[in-house]
């Protein structure tokens, strides 16, 4: 037996009879292929979606905010459910590469990569809406305290939607240095195998000169750890200062202080199945299949099952003490009789089909270990996510206080375009990222082959390594 | 194998006499009459300083009674739209008011040190659910630890259960204002509350959680021990399941645990991430006594295997989840705070005003100095840096449920004395006496066939 010793019991994280060099051709495979005939249709129609909405942008800012279907009681609808939701999305990324770190999950490696660039992708999306949901955009660069000449007039630090300024930029920032700072040794691989000039050139540029000596290796894994060590306080702060938006205020169903540590267990849950959906298609689409196995779809289940008891577990208090707290206004919250009956009922029915039932199919075990049920379910639970922002936002604001600002929202075709927008531009940088970067951190998958590969695993079992 | 020592076994005795002995004393001198309420008031004011700040003196003594009147006002009559036929401003509502708060010190006392040990093996045993759950491959060593602990869980449930029949069913204190009947027929907010709290409903409800709790302890260590002796995962595999569904129901019987016990201590107030924050109070202090306990047995060369790797994966624990408490104490102090709205705030103004020490001074032991401790690596590896920094992480979560229970209770008449003491020192006492003896009836302190034993063993981080 070898110096390390792993539990029998463990399923094997690498499957198949895989070499280093063979995760490295793997990997390498796709960006150093030339893309089929199916990338070019995803791509196409990402792209035209995305160029769609950014005709939404481009006419919501020449023309007016008044082309939304926001009205005087609801100012905030589909711009801030779906800057919660993008970024909700992001927060799995950091997730899996650092708090997965600090626990010392083995079977983040096969997906952090991915599960970063998703991060990075959809806090592009979310970073759109804070500024195009504006009346006057051109102004944005207000919001920063910078010196001027207007006396040196400055912002008010106690809004909690500057807070967002300063998370979300801090977010970006520190997830695109984590992100970087790991494919150093990757795009080195790609470097020292490109055969094209052009190719050697770029890669050369991104790789920062890595030569992978041992002093390098104890840095790179000591800055892994302080940026992990930093970024999961940071995941939780940013998606609890977005709920700061809400929770600070003293509309009903938005003042509730358990929507920090709440928003946050959403976001994972919300970010865990986005992954979910990407990863299931990816690794088979990039043959990857040796490496994103059933057991990585398994634990992500888990995980999205654990977040998904936590939100249930909140929307169960909410609901209780919305009741418990004896105030009429209570009754009309996200979370109530109130919406369950009123002409929302179908959005609260939807969040708690989408993001209860549904989800708790994942208990069984045939179910979370199954590809298709696990893309449904995934999907399923992004849209119940999306239904959740949508549901504390539009019907918290739709019966406030005053039963004579009471009103509905319906969206306009730009409200609609804007969001498919995103996603199409989402799907953009994620293709594109698909195909010229290594998708799996094959440098963290070598570290765990012989520990965690079948084939050393069944070495070990027979006594022979 | 280990013995509880004589001396310990004294030591621990001898703490929970001296505390009876505390406990007995302060209710022996809890007034009985209004008179003797109002003596003591104004003894206290008059006579002999120190205590905890001078404001509060005072305010307890000079401006006291438009204080209280206000206080009285504050709390029963905040929804401006119902009414109710007390009239809080009088006088004799008043030193009725004074009484009975001065009467509960001695419960409140009990309640909290009752509770702060229950709720350690409690968060233990979450902790060891949770490792088989996770399948974690470091910490099966330390099981024995863990079980040992969580043996307080029996005793520290029956002694709350008594505690709360007799708060509930035989009237012997004013803890909860709403099992006053007197008071729930007049107060319209509380009625509207009356399906929920009510005296059979509240006790059927402690009575399913903590039985659901110790019966989850005692099948999860007997599971464990068989699974000693099996030539096979059996025993492991029923472990697994079992505190999957442990876990299931513990977050959610947590949650009205926190709501029955301790808000409704404040039935007009609530606040929805409350039941959260005593979790993370529990669940940091459990970690803690954990990691100072495998401390002390591996100072006796009892677990022969653990090295100062796992006693560092404890302290990052220790570490992350004082800082998860402080979250969470920001999230719902800031929330309230920045809001600003009356039927929440005041919570935090009793607390501000009259208990501005504890409420913030908790903060320097909860989270400022444990940062600092363990933010180093090595500092996490070396025992007396730990325990020092588990001796304040304690002390701040006692302080933490003193914040909770008093202002609710006893009001701006606290003092820190002899209940108080005493209490801590009878539940120390027990909860040393009961943990040992545990360790003493363990008959192995290695998990000998878990599957992740070897991994444990040869954990090096």
């Amino acid at each position: 037996m070898a110096s390390h010793y792993e539990a029998p019991i463990r399923e094997p994280l690498v499957t198949g009879e895989k070499s280093y060099h063979d995760v490295t051709v793997d990997v390498a495979a796709p960006v150093e292929g030339r893309a089929n005939k199916q990338w070019w249709i995803v791509f196409s129609i990402a792209l035209v979606a995305f160029l769609w909405g950014l005709g939404c942008i481009i006419y919501t800012i020449s023309t007016g905010i008044g082309v939304w279907g926001l009205n005087k009681t609801i100012g905030w609808a589909w711009d801030i459910t779906n800057f919660v939701w993008w970024v909700g999305i992001g927060h799995a990324g950091t997730l899996i590469s650092a708090v997965l770190l600090l626990f010392r999950q083995k079977w983040r490696m096969a997906v952090n990569r991915s599960a970063e660039a998703m991060t990075i992708f959809s806090v592009v999306q979310a970073g759109l809406f804070p500024i195009i949901h504006m009346g006057r955009p051109w102004l944005a660069y207000w919001v920063l305290p910078i010196p001027n000449q207007f006396g040196s007039l400055w912002v008010n630090f106690n809004s909690p939607l500057l807070w967002d300024v300063f998370a979300i930029s801090t977010y970006l920032s520190v997830s695109l240095v984590f992100w970087w700072t790991g494919l150093l040794p990757d795009f080195a691989m790609l470097r020292d195998r490109a055969v094209k000039p052009f190719q050697k050139k770029i890669y050369s540029l991104l790789s920062f000169g890595w030569s992978g000596r041992a002093k390098d290796w104890q840095r790179f894994e000591e800055v892994s750890l302080v940026l992990a060590g930093l970024a999961t306080p940071l995941v939780l702060s940013v998606h609890t200062i977005v709920s700061f938006d809400f929770a600070t205020s003293v509309i009903p169903g938005w003042h509730s202080t358990i929507y920090p540590p709440y928003f946050v267990a959403g976001a994972i849950f919300s970010g865990f199945a986005m992954v979910l959906t990407l990863l299931i298609i990816m690794r088979k689409v990039s043959n990857l299949e040796a490496y994103i196995t059933r057991v990585h779809i398994e634990y992500m289940n888990k995980v999205i099952l654990l977040t998904g008891g936590i939100v249930s577990v909140a929307y169960i208090t909410e609901f209780f003490i919305a009741w418990y707290s004896g105030s009429n206004y209570e009754d009309y919250t996200y979370l109530s009789i109130g919406a369950a009956t009123g002409p929302y009922w179908w959005a609260f029915w939807a969040l708690i089909i989408c993001n209860f039932v549904v989800p708790q199919t994942l208990w069984i075990k045939k179910l979370r270990r199954n590809y298709m049920w696990s893309f449904i379910c995934s999907i399923i639970i992004n849209i119940g996510m999306w239904f959740e922002r949508f549901d504390i936002i539009v019907i918290n604001l739709s019966k406030g206080h005053l039963p004579s600002s009471w009103s509905m929202f319906s969206p306009t075709f730009v409200d609609v375009g804007i969001f498919l927008g995103t996603i199409g531009f989402f799907f953009v940088l994620f293709l594109l990222y698909a195909r010229t970067f290594p998708v799996i951190a094959q440098a963290e998958v070598k570290t765990i082959l012989k520990s965690s590969g079948e084939r050393y695993k069944r070495l070990r079992d027979s006594g022979n390594s | 194998m280990y013995t509880f020592s004589n001396r310990l076994k004294i030591a621990s005795i001898v703490l929970m006499i001296v505390g009876i002995l505390g406990i007995g004393y302060g209710f022996i001198s809890s007034p009985s009459t209004v008179e003797e309420a109002k003596a003591m008031v104004a003894a206290d004011a008059h006579g002999h300083g120190g205590g905890h700040g001078e404001g509060h003196h005072e305010e307890v003594g000079t401006h006291h009674e438009p204080k209280v009147t206000h206080h009285a006002e504050a709390e029963e009559g905040h929804h401006g739209e119902v009414a109710h036929g007390q009239d809080a401003a009088t006088h004799s509502s008043h030193d009725e008011h004074t009484l009975s708060k001065l009467q509960n010190r001695p419960w409140a006392a009990v309640l909290i040190a009752a509770f702060f040990f229950f709720m350690i093996a409690l968060g233990a045993l979450v902790f060891y659910a949770i490792q088989h759950v996770a399948q974690v491959g470091w910490s099966p060593l330390l099981f024995r630890v863990m079980e040992a602990i969580s043996a307080y869980l029996f005793p520290g449930a029956v002694i709350l259960y008594v505690f709360f029949v007799l708060t509930s069913a035989f009237h012997m204190n004013h803890l909860y204002i709403w099992m006053d009947p007197e008071v729930m027929a007049h107060d319209g907010i509380l009625q509207l509350k009356k399906g929920y709290l009510n005296i059979p409903f509240f006790l059927i409800r402690s009575a399913i959680f903590l039985a659901g709790w110790v019966l989850y302890r005692h099948f999860a260590v007997k599971n464990s021990y068989a699974q000693d002796e099996a030539n096979d995962n059996t025993y492991y595999r029923k472990n697994f399941k079992i505190s999957v569904f442990f876990l299931l129901f513990f977050f959610v019987t947590e949650s009205i645990m926190a709501w029955d016990w301790f808000m409704g201590l404040e039935p007009h107030w609530y606040s929805t991430l409350f039941a959260w924050y005593v979790f993370a109070s529990m669940f940091v202090s459990a970690v803690t006594v954990i990691a100072m306990v495998t401390m002390y047995l591996k100072s006796k060369g009892l677990l022969e295997y653990v090295n100062d790797s796992h006693l560092h994966d404890l302290a990052k624990f220790m570490f992350g989840l004082s800082v998860f408490w402080t979250y969470l104490w920001f999230g719902q102090f800031m929330l309230i705070w920045y809001a600003n709205i009356p039927e929440e705030a005041g919570y935090f103004l009793t607390r501000i005003e009259h208990y501005n020490l504890v409420f913030f001074g908790m903060l320097l032991f909860n989270f400022v100095f444990p940062f600092l401790v363990l933010m180093n690596s090595d500092f996490k590896r070396v025992n007396w840096f730990v325990m020092m920094a588990g001796i304040s992480i304690l002390i701040g979560h006692y302080m933490d449920i003193f914040q909770i229970v008093m202002p609710s209770t006893v009001g701006e008449l606290w003092s820190f004395g002899v209940p108080e003491i005493g209490s801590i020192l009878f539940f120390l006492g027990l909860f040393i006496f009961v943990v040992f003896s545990a360790l003493a009836k363990t008959p192995s302190f290695v998990a000998k066939r878990n599957p992740f034993l070897e991994e444990s063993k040869h954990f090096h981080y």
